[in-house]
Protein backbone atom coordinates (compact mmCIF):
# COMPACT_ATOMS: atom_id res chain seq x y z
CA UNK A 1 0.00 0.00 0.00
CA UNK A 2 2.33 2.48 1.17
CA UNK A 3 4.60 0.96 -1.91
CA UNK A 4 1.87 1.99 -4.33
CA UNK A 5 1.43 5.53 -2.49
CA UNK A 6 4.54 6.81 -3.15
CA UNK A 7 4.91 5.73 -6.97
CA UNK A 8 1.61 7.83 -7.26
CA UNK A 9 2.89 10.64 -6.00
CA UNK A 10 6.37 9.90 -7.72
CA UNK A 11 4.74 10.03 -11.37
CA UNK A 12 3.64 13.91 -11.30
CA UNK A 13 6.92 14.87 -9.76
CA UNK A 14 8.66 13.22 -12.50
CA UNK A 15 6.08 14.77 -15.01
CA UNK A 16 6.83 18.30 -14.23
CA UNK A 17 10.59 18.05 -13.59
CA UNK A 18 10.03 17.47 -17.61
CA UNK A 19 8.07 19.72 -18.81
CA UNK A 20 10.09 22.22 -16.93
CA UNK A 21 13.25 20.89 -18.66
CA UNK A 22 11.06 21.38 -21.76
CA UNK A 23 9.93 24.92 -21.25
CA UNK A 24 13.45 26.05 -19.92
CA UNK A 25 14.90 24.36 -22.48
CA UNK A 26 12.32 26.05 -25.21
CA UNK A 27 13.06 29.36 -23.49
CA UNK A 28 16.19 29.13 -23.90
CA UNK A 29 16.79 27.96 -27.73
CA UNK A 30 13.67 31.23 -28.30
CA UNK A 31 15.93 33.59 -26.25
CA UNK A 32 18.79 32.78 -28.41
CA UNK A 33 17.13 32.97 -31.96
CA UNK A 34 15.28 36.23 -30.64
CA UNK A 35 19.04 37.63 -29.65
CA UNK A 36 20.68 36.65 -32.78
CA UNK A 37 17.89 37.92 -35.06
CA UNK A 38 18.27 41.18 -33.34
CA UNK A 39 21.57 41.76 -33.41
CA UNK A 40 21.84 40.77 -37.61
CA UNK A 41 19.18 43.54 -37.70
CA UNK A 42 20.33 46.47 -35.96
CA UNK A 43 22.74 48.21 -38.22
CA UNK A 44 20.66 47.84 -41.31
CA UNK A 45 17.66 49.34 -38.90
CA UNK A 46 18.71 52.07 -37.53
CA UNK A 47 20.22 53.10 -40.99
CA UNK A 48 17.06 52.72 -42.63
CA UNK A 49 15.75 54.44 -39.41
CA UNK A 50 17.89 57.44 -39.98
CA UNK A 51 17.17 57.42 -43.52
CA UNK A 52 13.31 57.90 -42.39
CA UNK A 53 14.20 60.62 -40.32
CA UNK A 54 15.69 62.51 -42.61
CA UNK A 55 12.85 62.46 -44.96
CA UNK A 56 10.48 63.09 -42.56
CA UNK A 57 12.75 66.21 -41.67
CA UNK A 58 11.82 67.84 -45.31
CA UNK A 59 8.21 66.74 -44.58
CA UNK A 60 7.46 69.06 -41.81
CA UNK A 61 9.35 71.87 -43.38
CA UNK A 62 8.37 73.41 -46.16
CA UNK A 63 10.15 74.77 -48.52
CA UNK A 64 13.75 73.77 -47.26
CA UNK A 65 16.57 72.44 -49.35
CA UNK A 66 19.50 71.72 -46.57
CA UNK A 67 20.03 71.17 -43.19
CA UNK A 68 22.41 71.36 -40.35
CA UNK A 69 22.07 69.41 -36.77
CA UNK A 70 22.30 71.29 -33.60
CA UNK A 71 23.14 69.88 -30.68
CA UNK A 72 21.52 70.73 -27.45
CA UNK A 73 24.45 71.09 -24.67
CA UNK A 74 23.88 70.41 -21.08
CA UNK A 75 24.04 74.56 -20.46
CA UNK A 76 20.92 74.71 -22.58
CA UNK A 77 22.70 75.91 -25.79
CA UNK A 78 22.54 74.83 -29.49
CA UNK A 79 25.83 74.37 -30.75
CA UNK A 80 25.92 72.79 -34.38
CA UNK A 81 26.64 68.74 -34.73
CA UNK A 82 29.31 67.10 -36.23
CA UNK A 83 28.20 63.90 -38.79
CA UNK A 84 28.66 61.43 -35.55
CA UNK A 85 26.12 62.21 -33.32
CA UNK A 86 25.70 60.70 -29.89
CA UNK A 87 22.71 58.42 -30.25
CA UNK A 88 21.26 59.41 -26.42
CA UNK A 89 21.93 63.44 -27.46
CA UNK A 90 19.08 66.05 -27.76
CA UNK A 91 18.82 67.48 -31.06
CA UNK A 92 17.34 69.77 -33.65
CA UNK A 93 17.20 70.11 -37.37
CA UNK A 94 17.57 73.43 -38.97
CA UNK A 95 16.49 73.60 -42.15
CA UNK A 96 17.00 76.41 -44.84
CA UNK A 97 15.50 77.53 -48.60
CA UNK A 98 16.99 78.40 -51.75
CA UNK A 99 18.80 80.96 -50.38
CA UNK A 100 19.88 80.19 -47.33
CA UNK A 101 17.63 81.47 -44.91
CA UNK A 102 16.17 79.71 -42.02
CA UNK A 103 12.98 77.92 -43.68
CA UNK A 104 11.70 76.38 -40.05
CA UNK A 105 13.22 73.97 -37.34
CA UNK A 106 12.36 70.29 -36.99
CA UNK A 107 12.21 68.74 -33.59
CA UNK A 108 11.37 65.31 -32.55
CA UNK A 109 9.27 64.85 -29.43
CA UNK A 110 7.57 61.88 -27.63
CA UNK A 111 5.09 60.63 -25.40
CA UNK A 112 2.48 57.36 -24.36
CA UNK A 113 0.00 57.11 -27.03
CA UNK A 114 -2.65 54.53 -26.81
CA UNK A 115 -0.45 51.80 -27.28
CA UNK A 116 3.12 52.41 -26.45
CA UNK A 117 5.62 55.37 -27.31
CA UNK A 118 4.38 57.80 -29.75
CA UNK A 119 7.25 59.66 -31.81
CA UNK A 120 6.33 62.54 -33.65
CA UNK A 121 8.73 65.35 -35.52
CA UNK A 122 7.29 68.86 -36.42
CA UNK A 123 8.33 71.67 -37.93
CA UNK A 124 8.31 75.28 -36.12
CA UNK A 125 8.82 78.62 -38.11
CA UNK A 126 10.33 81.20 -35.15
CA UNK A 127 9.72 84.13 -37.74
CA UNK A 128 5.41 82.94 -37.83
CA UNK A 129 5.99 81.65 -34.48
CA UNK A 130 3.86 78.75 -35.61
CA UNK A 131 4.31 75.02 -36.42
CA UNK A 132 4.35 74.29 -39.97
CA UNK A 133 4.34 70.46 -40.34
CA UNK A 134 3.80 67.56 -38.79
CA UNK A 135 4.59 63.76 -39.22
CA UNK A 136 4.37 60.63 -37.14
CA UNK A 137 7.88 58.69 -36.83
CA UNK A 138 6.75 55.92 -35.00
CA UNK A 139 3.20 54.36 -33.75
CA UNK A 140 1.69 51.45 -32.46
CA UNK A 141 -1.88 53.05 -32.20
CA UNK A 142 -4.71 50.78 -33.11
CA UNK A 143 -5.29 50.26 -36.42
CA UNK A 144 -8.40 51.87 -37.75
CA UNK A 145 -8.76 53.92 -34.83
CA UNK A 146 -5.84 55.30 -32.77
CA UNK A 147 -3.90 55.47 -36.11
CA UNK A 148 -6.07 58.08 -37.71
CA UNK A 149 -3.53 60.74 -36.37
CA UNK A 150 -1.35 59.91 -38.69
CA UNK A 151 -3.22 60.27 -42.18
CA UNK A 152 -6.98 61.42 -41.28
CA UNK A 153 -6.40 64.89 -43.57
CA UNK A 154 -8.09 66.95 -41.03
CA UNK A 155 -6.08 66.17 -38.19
CA UNK A 156 -2.94 67.11 -40.23
CA UNK A 157 -4.78 69.88 -41.54
CA UNK A 158 -4.46 71.34 -37.80
CA UNK A 159 -0.26 71.40 -38.33
CA UNK A 160 -0.57 73.15 -41.35
CA UNK A 161 -0.47 76.65 -39.21
CA UNK A 162 -0.70 76.06 -35.29
CA UNK A 163 -0.21 78.87 -32.95
CA UNK A 164 2.71 78.79 -30.23
CA UNK A 165 3.47 82.45 -30.00
CA UNK A 166 5.42 83.58 -26.88
CA UNK A 167 4.30 86.06 -24.42
CA UNK A 168 6.21 89.18 -23.70
CA UNK A 169 8.61 87.48 -21.18
CA UNK A 170 9.77 85.36 -23.73
CA UNK A 171 9.91 82.26 -21.87
CA UNK A 172 5.79 80.80 -21.95
CA UNK A 173 4.09 80.16 -24.31
CA UNK A 174 0.86 82.52 -25.06
CA UNK A 175 -1.94 79.59 -25.56
CA UNK A 176 -0.47 76.58 -25.38
CA UNK A 177 -1.86 74.39 -28.01
CA UNK A 178 -4.65 71.59 -26.82
CA UNK A 179 -6.54 69.12 -28.36
CA UNK A 180 -10.31 69.72 -28.46
CA UNK A 181 -13.20 67.76 -29.75
CA UNK A 182 -13.36 67.44 -32.92
CA UNK A 183 -15.08 70.45 -35.26
CA UNK A 184 -14.58 72.47 -31.89
CA UNK A 185 -11.68 74.47 -33.28
CA UNK A 186 -12.09 77.97 -32.49
CA UNK A 187 -8.56 79.65 -32.17
CA UNK A 188 -5.36 79.19 -34.12
CA UNK A 189 -3.87 76.72 -30.84
CA UNK A 190 -6.29 74.82 -30.65
CA UNK A 191 -5.96 71.61 -32.30
CA UNK A 192 -9.28 69.52 -33.80
CA UNK A 193 -9.31 66.26 -32.37
CA UNK A 194 -11.09 62.85 -34.41
CA UNK A 195 -14.07 61.04 -33.33
CA UNK A 196 -12.99 57.40 -33.11
CA UNK A 197 -9.07 58.64 -31.94
CA UNK A 198 -9.78 60.71 -29.22
CA UNK A 199 -7.26 59.11 -26.81
CA UNK A 200 -4.61 59.15 -30.04
CA UNK A 201 -5.22 62.82 -30.33
CA UNK A 202 -5.43 64.30 -27.29
CA UNK A 203 -1.85 62.38 -26.64
CA UNK A 204 -0.89 64.08 -29.74
CA UNK A 205 -1.70 67.41 -27.98
CA UNK A 206 0.14 66.67 -25.02
CA UNK A 207 2.75 65.19 -26.94
CA UNK A 208 3.29 68.83 -28.80
CA UNK A 209 2.39 71.31 -25.83
CA UNK A 210 5.55 69.77 -23.54
CA UNK A 211 7.44 69.61 -26.42
CA UNK A 212 6.41 73.18 -27.28
CA UNK A 213 6.61 74.72 -23.86
CA UNK A 214 10.26 73.44 -23.45
CA UNK A 215 11.55 74.03 -26.90
CA UNK A 216 10.17 76.87 -28.26
CA UNK A 217 11.50 79.79 -25.86
CA UNK A 218 15.13 77.85 -26.34
CA UNK A 219 14.63 78.30 -30.38
CA UNK A 220 13.60 82.07 -29.86
CA UNK A 221 16.15 82.92 -27.83
CA UNK A 222 18.85 81.30 -30.07
CA UNK A 223 17.52 82.12 -33.37
CA UNK A 224 20.86 83.74 -33.88
CA UNK A 225 22.75 80.89 -33.78
CA UNK A 226 20.45 78.90 -36.20
CA UNK A 227 20.48 81.48 -38.55
CA UNK A 228 24.15 82.08 -38.83
CA UNK A 229 25.67 78.91 -39.85
CA UNK A 230 26.92 77.64 -43.58
CA UNK A 231 24.84 74.89 -44.56
CA UNK A 232 25.84 71.57 -45.35
CA UNK B 1 -10.81 21.06 -42.67
CA UNK B 2 -11.53 18.49 -45.12
CA UNK B 3 -10.00 15.16 -43.77
CA UNK B 4 -9.41 15.20 -39.80
CA UNK B 5 -5.42 14.11 -38.93
CA UNK B 6 -5.39 10.48 -37.23
CA UNK B 7 -5.90 11.03 -33.81
CA UNK B 8 -2.91 10.97 -31.81
CA UNK B 9 -2.89 7.23 -30.49
CA UNK B 10 -0.01 5.39 -30.60
CA UNK B 11 -0.74 3.06 -33.20
CA UNK B 12 -1.92 5.89 -35.88
CA UNK B 13 1.32 8.07 -34.17
CA UNK B 14 4.20 6.34 -35.65
CA UNK B 15 2.25 5.23 -38.76
CA UNK B 16 2.09 8.73 -39.59
CA UNK B 17 5.73 8.80 -38.65
CA UNK B 18 6.28 6.56 -41.33
CA UNK B 19 4.52 8.04 -43.79
CA UNK B 20 6.82 9.78 -46.50
CA UNK B 21 6.52 13.09 -47.51
CA UNK B 22 4.41 13.31 -50.64
CA UNK B 23 3.22 16.28 -52.65
CA UNK B 24 -0.64 16.71 -51.32
CA UNK B 25 0.94 17.72 -48.29
CA UNK B 26 1.86 20.64 -50.18
CA UNK B 27 -0.73 21.13 -52.95
CA UNK B 28 -4.01 20.42 -50.35
CA UNK B 29 -3.42 23.83 -48.17
CA UNK B 30 -3.15 25.80 -51.93
CA UNK B 31 -6.69 24.88 -52.77
CA UNK B 32 -8.46 21.80 -51.04
CA UNK B 33 -7.92 23.33 -47.82
CA UNK B 34 -6.72 26.86 -48.41
CA UNK B 35 -6.96 28.45 -45.12
CA UNK B 36 -8.72 31.80 -45.80
CA UNK B 37 -11.48 30.36 -48.53
CA UNK B 38 -12.18 26.69 -46.77
CA UNK B 39 -10.88 26.33 -43.73
CA UNK B 40 -11.70 30.43 -43.14
CA UNK B 41 -9.18 30.89 -40.31
CA UNK B 42 -6.86 33.98 -39.62
CA UNK B 43 -9.70 36.47 -40.66
CA UNK B 44 -8.08 39.49 -38.66
CA UNK B 45 -4.67 40.09 -41.01
CA UNK B 46 -7.06 38.68 -44.03
CA UNK B 47 -9.48 41.28 -43.19
CA UNK B 48 -7.66 43.82 -42.16
CA UNK B 49 -4.37 44.36 -44.69
CA UNK B 50 -5.47 43.54 -47.68
CA UNK B 51 -6.25 46.55 -48.19
CA UNK B 52 -3.68 47.01 -51.07
CA UNK B 53 -1.83 44.50 -53.27
CA UNK B 54 1.54 44.93 -51.71
CA UNK B 55 0.29 44.75 -47.82
CA UNK B 56 -1.41 41.75 -49.19
CA UNK B 57 1.82 39.81 -50.39
CA UNK B 58 4.09 41.66 -47.51
CA UNK B 59 1.55 40.09 -44.76
CA UNK B 60 1.40 36.64 -46.63
CA UNK B 61 4.98 35.91 -47.11
CA UNK B 62 5.63 37.63 -43.55
CA UNK B 63 3.05 34.91 -42.27
CA UNK B 64 3.96 32.18 -44.41
CA UNK B 65 8.01 32.20 -43.01
CA UNK B 66 6.70 32.06 -39.48
CA UNK B 67 4.33 29.50 -40.33
CA UNK B 68 7.08 27.16 -41.87
CA UNK B 69 9.63 27.85 -39.25
CA UNK B 70 7.32 27.37 -36.43
CA UNK B 71 5.81 24.26 -37.97
CA UNK B 72 9.84 22.93 -38.64
CA UNK B 73 10.62 23.55 -35.03
CA UNK B 74 7.36 22.11 -33.65
CA UNK B 75 7.59 19.27 -35.51
CA UNK B 76 11.41 18.84 -34.89
CA UNK B 77 10.79 19.12 -30.70
CA UNK B 78 7.40 17.27 -30.67
CA UNK B 79 8.69 13.64 -28.76
CA UNK B 80 10.51 16.79 -26.04
CA UNK B 81 7.41 18.58 -25.21
CA UNK B 82 4.98 16.65 -23.33
CA UNK B 83 1.38 17.06 -23.99
CA UNK B 84 0.38 19.57 -21.04
CA UNK B 85 2.46 21.96 -21.82
CA UNK B 86 2.51 22.04 -25.81
CA UNK B 87 -0.01 24.83 -26.37
CA UNK B 88 2.38 27.44 -24.16
CA UNK B 89 5.05 25.93 -25.73
CA UNK B 90 3.69 26.30 -29.42
CA UNK B 91 2.69 30.22 -28.53
CA UNK B 92 6.11 30.61 -27.67
CA UNK B 93 7.96 29.20 -30.58
CA UNK B 94 5.14 30.98 -33.01
CA UNK B 95 5.83 34.26 -31.10
CA UNK B 96 9.83 33.99 -31.51
CA UNK B 97 9.85 33.81 -35.21
CA UNK B 98 6.81 36.46 -35.04
CA UNK B 99 9.75 38.58 -33.21
CA UNK B 100 12.46 38.12 -35.61
CA UNK B 101 10.06 38.62 -38.88
CA UNK B 102 9.24 41.71 -37.36
CA UNK B 103 13.05 42.74 -37.27
CA UNK B 104 13.37 41.51 -40.48
CA UNK B 105 10.75 43.75 -42.15
CA UNK B 106 12.32 47.04 -40.25
CA UNK B 107 15.46 46.10 -41.89
CA UNK B 108 13.85 45.73 -45.39
CA UNK B 109 11.71 48.81 -45.07
CA UNK B 110 10.73 50.98 -42.45
CA UNK B 111 7.78 52.02 -44.62
CA UNK B 112 6.30 48.41 -45.23
CA UNK B 113 6.52 47.97 -41.15
CA UNK B 114 4.53 51.35 -40.69
CA UNK B 115 1.72 49.99 -43.45
CA UNK B 116 1.91 46.73 -41.81
CA UNK B 117 1.81 47.99 -37.99
CA UNK B 118 0.57 45.82 -35.35
CA UNK B 119 -0.94 43.38 -37.77
CA UNK B 120 2.83 41.96 -37.71
CA UNK B 121 2.66 41.28 -33.90
CA UNK B 122 -0.67 40.23 -34.65
CA UNK B 123 0.70 37.38 -36.34
CA UNK B 124 1.25 35.67 -32.92
CA UNK B 125 -2.01 35.03 -32.39
CA UNK B 126 -3.14 34.27 -36.15
CA UNK B 127 -4.93 30.67 -35.69
CA UNK B 128 -3.91 29.30 -38.83
CA UNK B 129 -0.34 28.90 -37.23
CA UNK B 130 -1.51 27.25 -33.79
CA UNK B 131 -3.57 25.67 -35.84
CA UNK B 132 -0.97 23.63 -37.96
CA UNK B 133 1.49 23.17 -35.25
CA UNK B 134 -1.78 21.17 -33.64
CA UNK B 135 -3.15 19.65 -36.18
CA UNK B 136 -0.40 18.74 -38.03
CA UNK B 137 3.20 19.14 -37.00
CA UNK B 138 3.12 18.08 -33.40
CA UNK B 139 2.36 14.75 -35.13
CA UNK B 140 3.80 14.62 -38.84
CA UNK B 141 7.72 14.21 -39.53
CA UNK B 142 10.15 17.50 -40.11
CA UNK B 143 9.56 17.10 -44.53
CA UNK B 144 5.84 17.04 -44.15
CA UNK B 145 5.42 19.87 -41.50
CA UNK B 146 7.17 21.71 -44.13
CA UNK B 147 5.40 20.97 -47.46
CA UNK B 148 2.77 21.97 -44.93
CA UNK B 149 3.97 24.76 -43.71
CA UNK B 150 4.73 25.81 -47.81
CA UNK B 151 1.35 24.76 -48.97
CA UNK B 152 -0.32 26.49 -46.41
CA UNK B 153 1.15 29.78 -46.40
CA UNK B 154 1.39 30.11 -49.86
CA UNK B 155 -2.55 29.22 -50.05
CA UNK B 156 -2.94 31.89 -47.37
CA UNK B 157 -0.91 34.45 -49.63
CA UNK B 158 -3.26 33.53 -52.59
CA UNK B 159 -5.97 34.04 -50.70
CA UNK B 160 -4.10 37.55 -49.26
CA UNK B 161 -3.51 38.65 -53.10
CA UNK B 162 -7.02 37.94 -54.45
CA UNK B 163 -8.51 39.96 -51.66
CA UNK B 164 -5.77 42.67 -51.62
CA UNK B 165 -6.14 43.16 -55.99
CA UNK B 166 -9.86 43.36 -56.04
CA UNK B 167 -9.66 45.77 -52.68
CA UNK B 168 -7.17 47.67 -54.32
CA UNK B 169 -8.69 47.88 -58.02
CA UNK B 170 -11.67 48.92 -57.17
CA UNK B 171 -11.00 51.07 -54.26
CA UNK B 172 -8.07 53.02 -55.50
CA UNK B 173 -7.96 52.06 -58.96
CA UNK B 174 -4.90 51.12 -58.82
CA UNK B 175 -2.87 47.45 -58.93
CA UNK B 176 0.77 47.15 -57.20
CA UNK B 177 0.65 51.45 -57.15
CA UNK B 178 -0.07 51.36 -60.95
CA UNK B 179 -3.01 53.01 -62.39
CA UNK B 180 -4.84 50.06 -64.07
CA UNK B 181 -8.51 51.95 -64.78
CA UNK B 182 -9.46 55.04 -67.22
CA UNK B 183 -8.67 57.96 -65.45
CA UNK B 184 -13.02 59.02 -65.17
CA UNK B 185 -13.20 55.82 -62.88
CA UNK B 186 -15.02 57.12 -59.53
CA UNK B 187 -13.41 54.98 -57.24
CA UNK B 188 -15.22 52.97 -54.56
CA UNK B 189 -13.73 54.51 -51.00
CA UNK B 190 -16.01 51.79 -49.44
CA UNK B 191 -13.44 48.72 -51.08
CA UNK B 192 -10.27 50.10 -48.97
CA UNK B 193 -11.91 50.16 -45.88
CA UNK B 194 -13.07 47.86 -43.45
CA UNK B 195 -16.13 47.05 -44.95
CA UNK B 196 -14.81 46.69 -48.25
CA UNK B 197 -12.81 43.45 -46.78
CA UNK B 198 -16.09 41.94 -45.99
CA UNK B 199 -17.69 42.70 -49.21
CA UNK B 200 -14.71 40.88 -51.16
CA UNK B 201 -14.28 38.13 -48.92
CA UNK B 202 -17.98 37.17 -49.18
CA UNK B 203 -17.73 37.50 -52.79
CA UNK B 204 -14.69 35.17 -53.16
CA UNK B 205 -16.17 32.83 -50.60
CA UNK B 206 -19.92 32.45 -52.62
CA UNK B 207 -16.97 31.78 -55.88
CA UNK B 208 -15.06 29.52 -54.41
CA UNK B 209 -18.43 27.19 -53.02
CA UNK B 210 -20.19 27.57 -56.29
CA UNK B 211 -17.06 26.11 -57.90
CA UNK B 212 -16.95 23.25 -55.51
CA UNK B 213 -20.80 22.69 -55.75
CA UNK B 214 -20.19 22.57 -59.40
CA UNK B 215 -17.57 20.51 -58.74
CA UNK B 216 -19.30 18.10 -56.48
CA UNK B 217 -22.29 17.88 -59.00
CA UNK B 218 -20.12 16.47 -62.12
Amino acid sequence: MKKADSQETMAPAAESSKMLRAMVGLGVICALMIVLAFEWTKPRIEQNKAAALEQAIFKVIPGMVSKQTFLLTPDNTLVPAGANVDKNAEVVYAGYDKEGKLAGIAVEASGLGFADVLRVLYGYNPETEKIVGFFVLESKETPGLGDKIEKDPQFLANFAGLDVALKEDKVTLKNPPVTVKAGMKTNPWEIDGITGATISSRAIGAIINSSTTRWVPMLQQQQATLRNTTTN
Amino acid sequence: MGKPNTPSTNSGFWANLRESPSTDDFIKGLWRENPVFVQVLGMCPTLAVSNTTMNALAMGLATTFVLLMSNMLVSSLRFFIPKQVRIASYILIIATFVTITDYMIQAISVDLHKSLGAFISLIVVNCLILGRAEAFASKNTIGKSFLDGLGMGLGFTFALICLGAVREIMGNGTLLGFGVLPGNFQEWIVMILPAGGFFTLALWLLLFNALKEKRAQA
